[in-house]
């Protein structure tokens, strides 16, 4: 198992250069620029200017391999300084700069990601903890009341888009009845009890919406899951030799039921960083996906390349996890 | 009768007065202004966008502001130079401006000459990538000739001389907080960038970028009753209907900049009558801009450009007419600019002394007239009703960029010039690329590929001269000069490029008007462009708040200090 995880992350060097590579490319060839939303009463030379300041001027190969350096050595460098204290060389060395703030990309996510962490991770939280059960109890007594009601609420939740279901409950439980505020107040400092408890009130909506989805995405899963299981050989065995009922649903059949969860839900974390692109958006949390967003829409590419590549290590990372979660959760499947 | 009247006035100014006297700073808690455009930075020499200026003039200064009529008024100077006063030199070479005694910047320290010297040298270093650099061209030399005299000098007479140091774009920056952060290294400076230490009534507290930002009162403002906000909170992101339901329905804000929606939405908000709005007419004009050269893709390299040859159409002045008053600019007006815009048919339509009248014959729709014109011209309708001639059609590729109310308007004059026999064929690119002028696209605004494109520009201030310098033969764009050069349509007549010269050698204000206006007619007359809607900004607040003097010519923010709260 070990030597299998060593190598996989060997494997995985090679892989994380050529995405950055292809996203890096991409994001050139895209046809966006970053001085496309200034004035027109800057004149072309200036903009010129503005854009060498940029290093846009430099050749593509420059720039990616300038970007390399930026982010695989600059950047860790500077984080093991303000960990440590330790000042290596001069301590002035490049940062990856964003275009549009003109301050270090890295600093823009480390700002926004507690608010990701909290109201995205929140909804996932949630999610699974609302999916398993509901999965169990659905698969358990399969076409119940209890399942029909259940099916169709995963489902609906699984098909209807976050930007219609956020709307929705923005217009009943903010305009109508005004329970919880529409627009996430980014200063609030928790810091007693009341400011938590308005804390909660505005986390309410987004997480409502997100675990909503979640919930229906894993809760499917867990059905059929459990589905396959509840048919084998070995159940039958179980309740043949007298086990009881409820050992059997939650030792034999959820156990062995939960190994392809698992991997779905460990695939899933990733899109937690990625933050709920739509749902920050519609609630104005100012977090990663909002980050992203606006980056894209100003055209700073620095930001996007920076944050789209740290996807891409959590999405290679996490997918390892699910592997060896798996070879744990079932002896049978060793990859030595 | 009369008496009791008098007496009543007297007493309601009486009572007005006091108020004012009793003004004090801080008294009005928080202010709380909705940007629907996330601010970035607060140092609009890195920037240059409208919504940085404008968040940042709460904190930094010009040395001179234009007023809500565009009046050049003195902010940290005692009077605006004249050649009267000798605050001009005679012979137009040098400006010197007397800096007003006691200011202090928000840290404490003495705001000196030394600042505004260190500001120029701060935008003009090379590397530093400044935005306003255009501002300060032409400029040899900033001195300080003593703590409260800046003495600025110039290469050529300057007639205009107001241009650097004035107006939202240019605030003064302090030297001791950006002294290490000159050309290059100017990026790097992230504190500074994000909280300029200024001369302004509010101090940035907090800046999150594309979130929010933090004020509080300047504690050594130089007037001591203001501000009467004891904070402001600026949010950004959203979009603008949202942002105008935020001040107008639920009065969660008390003011929200840029309201770019459609006339009847923002007339139902109104209905709850939490807010107002309000619009200002700066030099904003959204026009038409006809190709004079031939955007034939066939041309390969030489597409629309002065070698490709002369449009085969719209060189005709017949068809450049035509197009012009086929056009109902009330309608187009009045579906998508509601109270933000005026038809017009100047390019230059502000500031009042520069308004020409000479070519309002185009504000009339004259389908009828439009015809005969190109009858006359030899255009005959062929079987499909598209006029051509010599083997020539009329069928054009009209672009613009992606935004709801330019494609409403586009549909509506494809419809108008169908009437008279010209096809279009319509066009949008998103804004980033068509304006982001990359040279490597073939979309942008400049490169022009297509027959007419439509968008709005500008001028900073209040003087035409370097706007109207924009047609010059030689600031046509080719891929020589990478197609920079902001004469987009590639107008080029030597008559003209004479008047702009006449005018930049102008200081009389009276023939400078005379001078602008003989250019703006000329450029309408013979159809460098079609323009169309004279446009204003609107933005709305709460009815609670007074004191906003909505402004075009310089930052909406640029009074914010006199803003209170109604009791």
């Amino acid at each position: 198992m070990f030597t299998y995880t060593i190598r996989r992350l060997m494997f995985a060097v090679p892989t994380l250069l050529v995405i950055s590579f292809v996203i890096f490319a991409l994001l050139d060839l895209a046809p966006n620029d970053p001085l496309g939303d200034l004035p027109l009463t800057i004149p072309p030379e200036v903009r010129e200017q503005i854009r060498a300041s940029m290093g846009l001027d430099q050749p593509f190969l420059i720039r990616y391999l300038l970007w390399l350096k930026q982010f695989f050595i600059n950047e860790p460098l500077n984080i093991f300084e303000q960990m440590t204290g330790i000042t290596v060389g001069d301590g002035e060395r490049m940062r990856v700069l964003s275009w549009a703030t003109r301050s270090p990309v890295v600093d823009l996510i480390v700002q926004r990601m507690p608010q990701t962490l909290w109201v995205v991770g929140m909804a996932y939280v949630f999610g699974v903890l609302i999916a398993i059960p509901v999965g169990v109890i659905s698969a358990y007594r399969q076409y119940s009341i209890f399942d029909q009601i259940g099916t169709f609420v995963t489902m609906v939740g699984y098909s209807v888009p976050t930007f219609f279901t956020g709307v929705v409950l923005i217009v009943i439980f903010s305009s109508y009845l005004q329970w919880f505020p529409s627009i996430y107040d980014t200063n609030l400092v928790v810091n007693d009890w009341s400011s938590f408890v308005q804390q909660v009130k505005q986390m309410v909506l987004p997480v409502t919406v997100l675990a909503l989805y979640n919930a229906s995405q894993i809760a499917r899963f867990v059905r059929a899951s459990m589905l396959d299981n509840l048919s084998q050989d070995y159940v039958r065995t179980a309740r043949a030799k007298g086990v009881k009922e409820k050992a059997v649903l939650l030792v034999h059949v959820l156990r062995n039921s939960l190994i392809p969860v698992v991997t779905v839900i460990a695939l899933g974390v990733p899109t937690i960083f990625s933050g709920a692109i739509i749902t920050e958006q519609i609630f104005r949390v100012n977090g990663l996906g909002q980050l992203l967003i606006t980056a894209v829409q100003g055209a700073d590419i620095p930001l996007v390349q920076t944050l789209t590549f740290i996807f891409a290590v959590l999405i290679v990372l996490f997918n390892l996890i699910a592997d060896v979660l798996y070879g744990i959760l079932d002896p049978r499947i060793r990859y030595d | 009768m009369k008496r009791t009247k008098i007496l009543l006035a007297g007493t309601v100014a009486a009572l007005a007065f006091a108020n004012v006297a009793h003004a004090q700073r801080g008294t009005d808690g928080d202010l709380k202004i909705l940007f629907w455009q996330a601010v970035s930075t607060l140092n609009p020499y890195l920037s240059g966008g409208t919504k940085e200026v404008y968040s940042a003039s709460l904190t930094i200064e010009p040395l001179a502001r234009y007023d809500e009529t565009g009046k050049l008024t003195p902010w940290l100077v005692t009077e605006i130079p004249t050649v009267e006063n000798g605050g001009v030199a005679k012979d137009m070479k040098s400006i010197t401006w007397k800096l007003k005694p006691g200011v202090k910047w928000s840290d404490g320290s003495a705001f000196t000459a030394e600042d505004v010297v260190f500001t120029w040298q701060y935008c003009t270093a090379p590397d530093g990538g400044c935005a306003q650099k255009a501002q300060f061209e032409g400029i040899t030399k900033v001195e300080a000739v003593d703590p409260l005299t800046v003495k600025v000098s110039f290469a050529e007479p300057k007639y205009y001389p107001y241009g650097a140091f004035v107006g939202a774009q240019q605030p003064i920056i302090q030297k001791a907080q950006f002294k290490d952060c000159v050309g290059a290294k100017a990026p790097g400076c992230t504190s500074a960038n994000f909280g300029p230490i200024g001369t302004g009534p509010f101090v940035v507290k907090e800046f999150k970028p594309n979130d929010v930002i933090t004020f509080t009162a300047n504690a050594n403002y130089r007037d001591a009753t203001k501000p009467a906000f004891a904070s402001v909170t600026l949010k950004g992101g959203g979009d603008a209907a949202s942002a105008a339901r935020a001040v107008l329905e639920t009065g969660e804000y008390d003011y929200a900049w840029n309201m770019q929606v459609e006339p009847e939405v923002l007339a139902t908000m109104m209905k709850a009558g939490k807010g107002t709005l309000v619009t200002a007419f700066g030099t904003q004009v959204e026009r038409i801009n006809l190709n004079w050269t031939n955007p034939d893709p066939k041309l390969g390299d030489k597409r629309s450009t002065v070698e490709g040859g002369k449009h085969p159409a719209l060189s005709d002045p017949a068809v450049r007419k035509a197009l012009s008053i086929a056009i109902d600019r009330d309608i187009i007006d009045e579906a998508g600019y509601g109270e933000a815009g005026k038809p017009t048919c100047n390019i230059v339509p502000a500031p009042s002394a520069y308004v020409s009248t000479a070519n309002d014959w185009c504000l009339k729709q004259d389908i009828e007239g439009a015809n005969k014109l190109l009858d006359q011209a030899g255009w005959k309708k062929g079987g499909d009703g598209i006029r051509a001639k010599d083997g020539v059609k009329l069928s054009f590729l009209y672009q613009t960029s992606t935004n709801s109310v330019r494609q409403g308007t586009q549909a509506l004059v494809k419809d108008w010039w169908q009437q008279i026999g010209v096809a279009s064929e319509l066009r949008n690119v998103s804004a980033s690329v068509f304006f982001g002028g990359d040279p490597a696209s073939p979309d942008t605004f400049q490169k022009f590929y297509a027959d007419v494109e439509m968008y709005t520009n500008n001028f900073d201030g209040t003087d035409p001269e370097k706007y109207l310098a924009e047609w010059l033969c030689n600031k046509i764009p080719s891929p020589a000069n990478g197609w920079q050069g902001q004469n987009i349509p590639r107008y080029c007549n030597p008559e003209y490029d004479k008047i702009v010269a006449e005018l930049s050698k102008t200081a009389d204000l009276g023939k400078r008007a005379e001078l602008a206006k003989k250019a703006n007619d000329m450029l309408t007359a013979e159809g460098a462009h079609i323009p169309l809607i004279h446009r204003g900004q609107i933005s709305s607040h709460s009815v609670k708040l007074s004191g906003v003097k909505m402004n075009a010519w310089d930052s909406e923010l640029w009074n914010a200090a006199d803003w209170s709260r109604k009791k």
